[in-house]
């Protein structure tokens, strides 16, 4: 690892001061991430400004909203009963991501800055537009089996690696961010960007500015959810493809729905069309297959990537069954 | 040498907080010339970096009790937990597998949580209590994993072995040992090569129902 300088700061402002005037400087939270790429090669900040003692890991909840510190812990979240009790799909996620030595670790704004696993982009000796760019995407013509099917571009064809990130765009979460130029509100599907012509940036957030907490609406979404995440083992491993799921249901008619995929774009990704598809209907296999059928519209696959269009409907379709207990 | 004192003897004091900064002042001309302007100490100040500062090449004062003893030590920012146990206290008890948090060799108890050493900075943990496979038994005593370990042939080769107890430990008492399915997920942050996982599980089980304290 190359040497860099330490700073910890004690307020969020004089981090945000320390971050916004040092361009080779990173926020370093959990670590579980950053560190990774630091012995790798693939990130160099000559700084780095430690977070992860601001007061900024408290879990509250008020009215009907659940306020998530960013430095909260993954394992924390995810073992709050209130959570369990309330957003379960967001306790079903976290608990699919890593281990649980490393949710004891990570943060809930580390995991959702967390980059890519794409091997070109961890490997310094390959080319790859989001760490270097310009470079060339090494897996558009080459080794692709865990990329997009979604929303990527001839520059870059990464997914976003986060189960969590699945779940709070499913819940319409809004990231709350404290910056040099004061403070903002994102709504979840909105963080992410899609790669376009400048892969090397994963989010819309502006130099300097922090994650100071997640909002959660607590929704109706408390029994009939399910995180299916697909994996090449069976715990310990990025998603192939997941699915967050949720419904709620009155007399088995589907009142409202959400729905989400993750390990198929760069950023977590959405499905308004099938959630729409799904209101109104019963919940039965017919329908959850319809419902998939729309959420693949538009998907394309690579080379070694063609196994996703089968892998995502089903997906779909099996977590939806989950959610609501249909054979 | 005075890197790792233990309490007992007298403190360095080149190793507290502010002899930390005032060593700092004493390169910072050299520093600033190397890498910023103005000076880190004066940017510290006005941005209220009340606490640690160190430039590249500096080593940081930093505390940590390591398995009940106190110590005052100094690292290099890029030090990882995991190097600073084995290199510097010279505990070669907690095992470097994957360096990348990838095999949970390297688990140790940070305030009674586990986590992957290997991804964590010295640093980082300053004032924080750290358990690691050497501070598990109680003298001659072997802490109750230990011994359902030995009497399950937890282990082959042994390499894995260290991580996956203190794991063990902690997957109990965090509550996550009720079935065979619950251990093997919990578990999952550690690898065994030698594929001892049914051992293992046997091992966890045990504790788990003999009822003894973990
Ligand atoms: C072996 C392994 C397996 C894994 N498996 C999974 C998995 O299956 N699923 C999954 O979802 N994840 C997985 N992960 C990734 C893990 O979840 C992330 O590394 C972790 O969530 C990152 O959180 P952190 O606090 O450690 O972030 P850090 O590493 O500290 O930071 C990550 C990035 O975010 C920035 N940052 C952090 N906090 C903030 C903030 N508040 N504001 C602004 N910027 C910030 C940092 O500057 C850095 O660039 C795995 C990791 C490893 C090592
Ligand atoms: S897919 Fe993106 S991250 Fe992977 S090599 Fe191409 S540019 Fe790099
Ligand atoms: S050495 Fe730390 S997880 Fe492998
Ligand atoms: S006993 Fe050999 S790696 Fe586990």
């Amino acid at each position: 690892m190359n040497q860099f300088q330490y700073v910890r700061p004690s307020k969020p402002k004089a981090a945000i001061d320390a971050r916004a005037k040092d361009q080779n400087s990173q926020f370093i939270a959990g670590g579980t991430n950053l560190l990774d790429l630091m012995k790798r090669g693939v990130m160099n900040p000559e700084r780095l400004i430690d977070i992860s003692r601001l007061p900024l890991d408290k879990l509250e909840r008020e009215n009907n909203t659940f306020r998530i510190g960013s430095m909260a812990l993954n394992a924390t979240v995810a073992d709050d009963k209130q959570v369990l009790e309330k957003l379960p799909l967001l306790a079903q996620a976290l608990n699919a991501g890593a281990s649980a030595q490393l949710r004891n670790m990570a943060t809930i704004g580390g995991n959702m800055l967390q980059r890519t696993r794409c091997p070109y982009f961890y490997d310094t000796a390959l080319p790859c537009n989001k760490r270097e760019p310009g470079s060339g995407c090494g897996a558009l013509e080459g080794y692709n089996r865990m990329h997009a099917i979604f929303g990527f571009s001839d520059k870059c064809i990464a997914v976003h690696p986060s189960d969590m990130s699945v779940a709070l765009v499913a819940l319409d979460a809004t990231v709350l961010v404290s910056g040099p130029k004061g403070d903002r509100r994102i709504p979840f599907g909105e963080l992410h960007r899609l790669p376009g012509d400048m892969p090397q940036k994963d989010t819309t957030l502006e130099p300097g500015e922090l994650i100071t907490a997640v909002e959660v609406p607590e929704g109706p979404f408390t029994k009939n959810v399910h995180y299916l995440k697909v994996r090449e083992r069976a715990s310990y491993a990025f998603a192939l493809v997941s699915v967050a799921a949720a419904l709620q249901l009155e007399n088995n008619i589907i009142k409202d729905a959400r729905l989400a995929m993750g390990g198929v774009a760069h950023k977590p990704w959405r499905l308004t069309e099938a959630e729409k598809s799904l209101v109104g209907k019963p919940a039965t296999e017919a329908t959850f297959q319809a419902a998939a059928a729309i959420a693949m519209q538009g998907a394309k696959a690579f080379k070694h990537n063609a196994y996703k269009l089968k892998l995502g409907p089903n997906a779909i379709v099996q977590a939806l069954k989950n959610a609501t207990n249909v054979a | 040498m005075a890197d790792s004192t233990p309490d007992s003897k007298p403190e360095n004091p080149e190793c507290g907080h502010n002899a930390t900064r005032r060593q700092f002042l004493k390169q910072s001309s050299v520093l600033t010339a190397l890498a910023f302007t103005p000076g880190p100490v004066v940017q510290a100040a006005a941005a209220e970096w009340d606490e640690k500062i160190a430039a590249p090449f500096e080593k940081v004062g930093l505390k940590l009790a390591v398995n009940g003893k106190n110590y005052k030590l100094s690292v290099e920012p890029r030090v990882t937990l995991l190097d600073l146990l084995r290199e510097q206290l010279h505990l070669t008890g907690t095992k470097k597998g994957c360096d990348y948090g990838q095999c949970g060799a390297c688990t140790v108890h940070v305030d009674g949580k586990r986590v992957n050493s290997c991804l964590a900075l010295a640093v980082m943990q300053d004032g924080r209590e750290i358990t690691t496979i050497e501070g598990l038994a109680k003298g001659d005593d072997l802490h109750p994993m230990q011994e359902a370990f030995i009497k399950h042939d937890g282990f082959q080769c042994g390499y894995c072995t260290p991580g996956q107890i203190m794991s063990a430990v902690a997957c109990i008492r965090e509550g996550k040992a009720d079935s065979e399915g619950e251990i093997r997920e919990f578990m999952s942050g550690n690898i065994c090569r030698c594929g001892a996982y049914p051992n293992i599980v046997a091992a966890i089980q045990e504790v788990k129902t003999g009822g003894q304290k973990v």
